[in-house]
């Protein structure tokens, strides 16, 4: 991911050698986090597999610096792929409190969002943003992985956003009932 | 000071461990956990704790009437929707005794097969990954894109299709359509050659593979085990052979078996299947193609609400997994009284306790790799 410099809040001077280029901290910050969201390789139902799909040959997710990782310690982005039942409901909030901020979390698929399919079943929590926030609902069942990549792009967008003062993460005020806007 | 003599007759004594393996884990291939109790590192006891995905399926179908739990089915086995929507759709068949038309019987052997190797294909590119190997993942999911196309033109949908219908299939196939299957199926053999160049003879993978996790023939009969984890123990058991439904009568296939039972061969068995999946596909493409099969894709006569009469049937046929049955009660209802899976991941991941025991913990992600698990099916 380059930096448009057109769209950028940026000062370019010629000095002999090279350029020197000025600009906030905020845009610099936010540039690395949402060139490099690296998501916890982690899948709990069907949504997984396109999940993975997105990963794969055809869709190829690298190109946006998403890179799956398979500790939480090393991932800055939950990707709630799945149904979310009661008794993974402990694990996952556990998976959530041990990534290090700032932490975005999508909810992937219908199931994340509200239940989906399975919406009076008497295991399943309905929707994930009853046991922690979530920054982007993706709706689908499942979303396609084209989808998936809209969701990502749209959380890019919100960490462009963000500003260092609040020294956390887009869903910093959220636990509180805040939410920010897109 | 001097060291004692005794010190060096006390017998070493083993370090006891306890690895809680998942339920995130990235080779559990889903949210199953192992709780293992290890000597050093060879493991002592192995407790598989299921149910992190327990979506309460089989309670659901009893809210739903019959055409809606088709919707259900799709979520359990989501590797292979086709077959879990064919398997319920013979148990209300049954339960209903309705007859499905010719055309509509080829057209589910032949998306069920395309399901097959779309299905074991993931498990190519996703054991390779568990193994160490990130290659065979880009090449699975490169084929497996194009089942998805063809699935796609069919239903419109690239992961649950609910395409089957009871009495029948939703849509007949699309033009273009069998010219594009045709070219899937002449192409597939080249690949499956060069997945055996890439992994299953790479002599890393096989000395990783072949001597562990092995299941004998009378354990995997006294265990209950069916499909390629049964198969590769040398048992010659196949639903489509010994209880054909679908029109599998009158393809001609071989059953892959494999001899020692071992990891390598439950992977091995998977990769055989597929050549005779894409076999399968061919034969049916060519019955379907003839002018004489009767253009109906389903049963004349079946009413637009559902209401079987009193009474119980049971479908099953051979999943990508194993032998996959649904078991319907009726009470007259517009849904059922009680509809139960008999989910063959479920069955075949008990057996781990046993063979589990004995192993390194390196070699354990290989052996629970091999049997091709899914949660969504096991926990239901
Ligand atoms: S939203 Fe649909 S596809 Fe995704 S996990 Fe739920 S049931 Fe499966």
């Amino acid at each position: 991911m380059g930096i448009i410099l057109e769209k950028t809040p940026i000062i370019l001077n010629k000095i002999p050698g090279g350029t020197i280029a000025l600009t906030t901290a905020d845009f610099f910050i936010n540039w690395a986090r949402k060139s490099s969201i690296w998501p916890l390789t982690f899948g709990l139902a069907c949504c997984a597999i396109e999940m993975m799909a997105a990963y794969a040959t055809r869709f190829d997710f690298d190109r946006f610096g998403v890179f799956p990782r398979p500790t939480p310690r090393q991932a800055d982005l939950m990707l709630v792929a799945g149904t979310v039942v009661k008794k993974m409901a402990s694990p996952l909030i556990r998976i959530y409190r041990q990534m290090p901020e700032p932490k975005f979390v999508i909810a992937m698929g219908s199931c994340a969002d509200c239940g989906g399919p399975f919406y009076d079943s008497y295991s399943v929590v309905k929707g994930v943003d009853k046991i922690m926030p979530v920054d982007v609902y993706l709706a689908g069942c499942p979303p396609r992985p084209e989808a998936l990549m809209y969701a990502v792009q749209k959380l890019q967008e919100k960490i462009g956003k963000m500003e260092i003062k609040e020294n956390s993460g887009a869903t910093a005020g959220q636990e509180s009932g805040a939410r920010r806007e897109l | 000071m001097p060291i004692e003599e005794k010190t060096f007759e006390k017998p070493l004594e083993l370090d006891q461990m306890f690895v809680n393996m998942g339920p995130q884990h990235p080779s559990t291939h889903g949210v199953l956990r192992i709780a293992l109790h290890m000597e050093g590192e060879v493991i002592t006891k192995a407790e598989p704790d299921v149910g992190y995905l327990h979506r309460g399926i089989e309670k659901l179908f009893e809210n739903r009437t019959y055409t809606q739990g088709l919707v259900l089915t799709d979520r359990l086995d989501y590797l292979s929707s086709m077959h879990n929507n064919l398997a319920y759709c013979i148990a209300v068949e049954k339960l209903m005794g309705i007859e499905v038309p010719a055309r509509a019987q080829y057209i589910r052997a032949l998306v069920s097969e395309l399901n097959r190797i779309a299905s074991h294909l993931i498990f190519f590119g996703t054991y390779g990954v568990d193994i160490g190997a990130f290659t065979p993942f880009l090449h699975a999911f490169r084929e497996r894109e194009m089942i998805m196309d063809l699935f796609e033109m069919l239903c419109g949908a690239r992961l649950l299709y609910t395409y089957m219908r009871i009495g029948g299939v939703a849509k007949n196939l699309p033009e273009d359509w069998t010219a594009k299957c045709r070219e899937f199926t002449g192409f597939f053999p080249k690949r499956l050659k060069e997945y055996d160049a890439l992994l299953s003879f790479n002599p890393i993978f096989m000395d990783r593979t072949a001597n562990i996790g092995i299941i004998s023939k009378e354990e995997a009969l006294d265990w209950g085990l069916s499909g390629p984890v049964l198969r590769a123990t040398g048992v010659n058991y196949d639903v489509r052979k010994f209880e054909p439904y679908s029109f599998y009568d009158k393809l001609e296939f071989e059953i892959p078996l494999g001899q020692t039972g071992s990891t390598w061969d439950r992977y091995y068995c998977r990769m055989r299947e597929m050549a005779q999946s894409a076999g399968i596909i061919d034969q049916c493409l060519e019955a379907l193609s003839k002018q004489d099969m009767p253009p109906d894709i389903i049963a004349k006569g079946v009413p637009k609400i559902l209401k079987p009469l009193k009474g119980q049937a049971y479908g099953h046929i051979e999943a990508s997994r194993g032998d996959l049955g649904f078991y319907a009660v009726s009470e007259g209802e517009f849904s059922p009284y009680r509809m139960h899976i008999k989910a063959p991941t479920f069955i075949n991941t008990a057996i781990l306790q046993k063979i589990l025991v004995g192993a390194k913990i390196a070699d354990v992600v290989a052996i629970l790799g091999s049997f091709d698990i899914v949660l969504g099916e096991m926990d239901r």
